[in-house]
């Protein structure tokens, strides 16, 4: 137990110190100009008098990320129900979903904003956008690997569709389930930046542009070290949803 | 008047249920007929592949049948009755489900999961020893304690008979051995009617009332076997000279070895 603890806890923090040391040392010796690479102290010093705009931004940033997400949840789910239990939807639609995500999200980006404006709806529809494929795909995956045998059982038991669906379908698609959705919240996050590089005056994206343009490189950096916090709280999110339906899933080694 | 009637059943899968990579029509089965009674354990012997699974999910009313006519207990068999039960070779469990809601199962799907239901369910479990494991997951149990956890499924809702599609094949000889003494003890105590796919001459001849031979696909009935050794049966009797006599007959009805007439001088 307490050797895990040292693998887990100790070797990663002695990573990070190890890379600390580096920058610190390479902004001392080198004499890099802040603007260009600020020392760690200078970061940490714009984290704390910055710390109130940071955390207004990134609750910004937080929200379109959260809101894009369960959209892309509420959207995605019963559209990989008809397309994994629709052989017509299937054929009309999936290639069509391949064709969409082929196109990167970042160049409907403009034409997003010019259709919905400069305020959350263009940043949710980004979101959607970039966090809806995993979840159909896998959600779809999931459902169409149900045990034969299973839906064979149910079958001869006379289930209804509607019991086939709930008793055995989804319970059995629910790993496939939480995988695209911890693909998606990770994707939603990158989702909520792009939105606001394109075209926004608020949020962390926002406000690491406006920093990289004012020179004020500390900001731009705490404002980075921000989107990745966010980015892990968000993760973490979907991690504790994850456990919540933990008796619903399989022993860990067989997921993802 | 037999309980189950199988007259000149067929089955030809044609090239769309066969998938893109089928170039013609299959025939699974040609010509399937035999008869069995009311609690009879019938044993469907025949080689790998030749279309006894086929012919069970045709009984059970999985799949629809080409042509000829299935009758269990006086109905004509079109779609599934909902009061059989299956078994098949993979125990195939819900893994999100512990061993009791597994059981239970069917009786949620019958909405008929009441205080009886769950008794019957602890019933059963103890019948075949996993009473310290209701609440245990599938994956923290042993394959042939897993299709023990199946067999219980299937028994669950009283079904009138019992459909097992190579359901211990994967099993180790002697956990097989003991999962078929169980499955006769079973037998004993419910008084279900069985059938009971397999490819193994011995657990054929061991199990059942009467083995139904099987040629190659496209499958018909090369032989009935009937099995006259006596219940309760112990594997003692796989010595015995009725036994061997039973498996030579099942032997070269599936053409393992030349009929014994051909060498008697």
């Amino acid at each position: 137990m307490r050797s895990r603890l040292v693998l887990q806890l100790l070797y990663p923090l002695a990573g990070v110190a190890l890379i600390l040391a580096v920058w610190v040392l390479a902004c001392w010796l080198i004499n890099i100009p802040t603007v260009v690479l600020p020392s760690p102290d200078k970061v940490l010093r714009s984290f704390v008098l910055r710390g109130d705009l940071l955390l207004s931004e990134g609750w910004i940033t937080f929200k379109e990320t959260l809101y894009g997400f369960l959209l892309a949840l509420v959207v995605g789910l019963p559209l990989a129900v008809a397309v994994a239990n629709s052989r017509p939807l299937n054929l009309m639609f999936y290639p069509l979903l391949i064709a969409l995500q082929s196109v990167p999200k970042v160049a409907l980006a403009p034409m997003i904003l010019v259709w919905l404006g400069t305020g959350l709806e263009s940043k949710l529809a980004i979101v959607w956008l970039v966090a809806f494929f995993p979840i159909i795909v896998d959600t779809a995956a999931g459902l169409r690997s149900t045990p034969k045998e299973l839906l064979e059982l149910a079958h001869s038991l006379n289930a209804s569709p509607l019991q086939v669906f709930l008793k055995v379908q989804l319970p059995a698609a629910l790993p496939f389930i939480v995988t695209g959705a911890k693909v998606a919240i990770t994707l939603a996050v990158i989702g909520a930046v792009i939105g606001e590089f394109v075209g926004s005056s608020e949020g962390l994206g926002f406000l690491l542009l406006s920093a990289t343009s004012q020179l004020d490189t500390p900001l731009a950096f705490a404002a980075l070290f921000a989107l990745a916090a966010l980015g892990i709280l968000a993760y973490a999110l979907v991690g504790m949803g994850e456990r919540m339906m933990a008796s619903w899933l399989p022993p860990a080694p067989a997921r993802h | 008047m037999a309980f189950g009637t199988l007259k000149n059943v067929r089955k030809v899968f044609a090239v769309e249920e066969l998938g893109s990579t089928a170039l013609e029509p299959v025939v699974a089965l040609d010509d399937a007929s035999f008869e069995f009674d009311a609690g009879e354990l019938v044993a469907l012997l025949g080689p790998s592949g030749c279309g006894k699974t086929t012919l069970l999910r045709i009984v059970g009313g999985l799949i629809a049948k080409s042509g000829g006519s299935v009758a269990i207990g006086g109905r004509e068999i079109t779609r599934p009755m909902g009061d059989y039960g299956f078994v098949f070779q993979a125990p195939s469990l819900m893994p999100w489900r512990n061993v009791l809601d597994n059981v239970l199962f069917p009786m949620e799907i019958l909405r008929k999961n009441d205080a009886a239901a769950r008794r019957h369910a602890h019933e059963l479990l103890g019948l075949v020893g996993l009473s310290g494991f209701l609440s245990a997951r599938p994956h923290q149990l042993s394959g042939g304690m897993q299709q023990r956890v199946a067999l219980c499924r299937a028994l669950i809702h009283r079904p009138r008979l019992l459909l097992m599609d190579e359901p211990f094949g994967a099993l180790d000889e002697l956990t097989r051995m003991d999962m078929n003494d169980l499955l006769l003890r079973i037998r004993d105590e419910t008084k279900a009617s069985v059938l009971f796919v397999t490819h193994s001459i011995s657990e054929a001849v061991y199990l059942s009332d009467k083995v139904v031979v099987f040629s190659k696909r496209p499958a018909r009935v090369a032989k009935e076997i009937p099995i006259s050794l006596p219940y309760p049966r112990s594997h003692k009797l796989r010595f015995t000279a009725a036994f061997t006599a039973a498996e030579r007959i099942a032997s070269e009805a599936l053409g393992v070895v030349a009929p014994a007439a051909e060498e008697v001088p």
